[in-house]
């Protein structure tokens, strides 16, 4: 494969020539994993409920970035050769997150303590595998 | 990469199977035992509720063989309680919630939007106020010819604020108001207030405001007032600070605006009413929601002094209920369990003991309840008037369907029953909130309608 780095770069979707992915997908890896967090603080401060409304807003905002960056993500996919791993995670990822989301509408401790925990730990663990995925493939293509 | 799909669907399928673990008869659920399945949180809480589609001309609520039905009122707007006087008239309080909750998480505007389409909004707004916003009125109704319907329909007082409860002692008319008791001068006969209302005492109400509808009643000698405030939320997701003497009845001295907290722990009381001929005190509660189809059932009971009955930490006496935290132990401790079972999600909203002749004896003394109908379970319940039967003072038996058919074939609302009373000649009113209109139950070989004097 002969192209250089920028005709690559060049078929993934940017806005004024620059790549967008990079930037949408830090997002939701950020927002899952502090409603990750924001959970412990939930079971750790005994059912203060601030914590848990801080849970469902950065799930939200998860969500709505996650499926915006998995748009980017799926686009660049079609149209380059990074592979299907890190769009998989990602889905995955949103799938187990808006799931959470569900859960995390119960009112009160159970909205968090079992399940809930167990699907921020697992989304948390996907977004981060795909984040990685993706990082280490577009670092490998980029060296090529 | 197709393991890490299938990794999700492991999660996600047991959560999602979760079929119907409260698998009991409604029958069950209904009396002074009722069967308590063990608590199931969907992982989407289940939502039914009926589209309105009103009344068409001539359509009318079904009633038992023997019994007639007629609609006394058309044309309100959201009426909820009804108040007969000893003259003959009919008090009809018209009321809404006005303003929406603050929002806390994302789930509050869904939920604001689902329990809009069950009141025949479909997510707009009543208009029918005086001032175009919601109703906020106290409208006469008067049946002077005795014919059973309305011959005078009058707005008796305006600009109102979200009153539910109404309760008339001597010439002292006390109107709830959701934030407020207030007094106004009234002679029966009169058709319209003029004099402004007097504060009598302030009750809960502010931003959230979860169960607005503050029911009231007197006590027989006219000295107290009883109040019910509702919870500010479910299950105090809203936090312990907006519960403070909700969630309770508040017994008030009108003279002196001293007030105490008579019994707690009530999720929303409603239908305040006192045993006829005795100092007990009665109300039917709307019990909490999203612990499954078939839990919390609603009850009517009589209500102890400085009784504790549960909300939130506990439901029916000592069952712990997970959510609410800190837990209280102490608390669950004191908790007593209600009198009666009216099964799960009814929303009983209005309660009426039998204190007419005109029905049949087994009636005298027995509890009509309007139950305003659910929307956490898929197959609707509740949507109907029942009657209880007592018998010395305590309900006996199960409850029956007295006044049904508010839903249709194709599962629409054609109305829903809230506040129920027994007007002068022993015929039963119900008020149908959403169908615009004050019903009368009679019995075809009781009295006719007797007309104002």
């Amino acid at each position: 494969m002969a192209d250089g780095v920028a005709a690559r770069d060049g078929r993934l979707i940017s806005v004024a020539d620059r790549p967008i992915t990079g930037i949408l997908l830090p997002v939701p890896i950020v927002c899952f994993i502090g409603n990750l967090l924001t959970d412990l603080a939930y079971l750790g401060s005994g059912g203060n409920l601030l914590w848990l409304n801080f849970s469902t807003w950065l799930n939200a905002a998860g969500l709505v970035f996650g499926a915006i960056a998995a748009v980017a993500l799926l686009i660049d996919t079609i149209r380059g050769r990074l592979g299907w791993a890190a769009f998989v995670f990602l889905l995955a990822a949103w799938i187990v997150e808006f799931i959470n989301a569900l859960v995390h509408s119960r009112d009160g401790w159970t909205a968090v303590a079992g399940v809930g925990l167990i699907l921020s730990i697992v989304g948390v663990l996907l977004i981060l595998i795909g984040g990685w995925l993706w990082q280490s493939l577009r670092h490998v293509e980029v060296r090529r | 990469m197709k393991r890490s799909i299938l990794a999700g669907a492991a999660i996600a399928l047991p959560l999602a199977a979760c079929g119907d673990p409260q698998k009991i008869d409604l029958s069950q659920q209904v009396g002074p035992n009722p069967v308590l399945p063990a608590p199931s949180e969907e992982l989407i809480a289940a939502v039914g509720v009926p589209n309105v589609v009103g009344w068409k001309q001539g359509e009318t609520p079904a009633v038992p063989p023997g019994f007639s039905v007629q609609a006394l009122a058309t044309g309100l707007s959201s009426p909820r309680a009804v108040y007969p006087l000893a003259n003959g008239d009919i008090l009809v309080v018209e009321s809404q919630r006005v303003g929406s909750e603050p929002i806390d998480r994302p789930k509050d505007p869904v939920r604001d939007f689902i329990m809009s389409i069950a009141h025949g909004g479909g997510g707009a707004k009543e208009t029918a106020g005086a001032s175009g916003g919601p109703p906020q009125r106290i409208t006469l109704i008067r049946d002077a010819d005795g014919d059973g319907k309305a011959d005078l329909k009058t707005v008796l007082v305006d600009h109102l604020n979200s009153a539910f409860g109404i309760a008339l002692v001597g010439s002292d008319l006390y109107v709830a108001n959701t934030d407020a008791i207030v007094r106004y001068p009234f002679t029966p006969g009169q058709t319209q207030i003029t004099a402004p209302p007097q504060k009598v005492i302030d009750l809960p109400g502010g931003m959230i405001d979860h169960h607005w509808t503050k029911s009231l009643t007197a006590s027989p000698d006219g000295s107290k007032l009883y109040a019910g405030v509702g919870s500010n939320s479910n299950i105090q997701e809203r936090g312990p600070e907006a519960e403070t003497n909700r969630a309770a009845i508040w017994e008030i001295d009108p003279k002196t605006a001293a007030y105490r907290v008579f019994a707690s722990g009530l999720r929303n009381p409603n239908g305040l009413t006192f045993y006829p001929g005795s100092n007990t005190l009665w109300t039917v509660v709307n019990e909490r929601d999203e612990l499954g189809p078939n839990l919390v059932p609603d009850y009517m009971t009589s209500v102890r002094d400085g009784a504790f009955y549960g909300w939130p930490w506990s439901y029916y006496g000592q069952h712990v209920d997970p959510r609410p935290r800190p837990q209280r132990p102490d608390m669950v401790a004191k908790a007593i369990p209600p009198d009666y079972a009216l099964s799960s999600h009814v929303a009983a909203l209005g309660l009426a003991f039998y204190t007419g002749t005109s029905f049949p004896a087994m009636f005298r003394g027995g509890a009509f309840v309007g139950e305003h109908g659910s929307w956490n379970r898929h197959e609707l319940n509740g949507y109907r008037v029942v009657f209880i039967r007592f018998a010395g003072g305590r309900p006996v038996g199960k409850p029956m369907n007295f006044v049904a058919g508010f839903i249709d074939s194709k599962g629409n609302a054609r109305g829903r029953p809230v506040g129920v009373a027994i007007d002068r000649t022993g015929a039963l009113i119900v008020a149908d909130d959403v169908g615009n209109t004050v019903w009368r139950v009679s019995y075809a070989g009781g009295q006719k309608p007797a007309g104002t004097t």
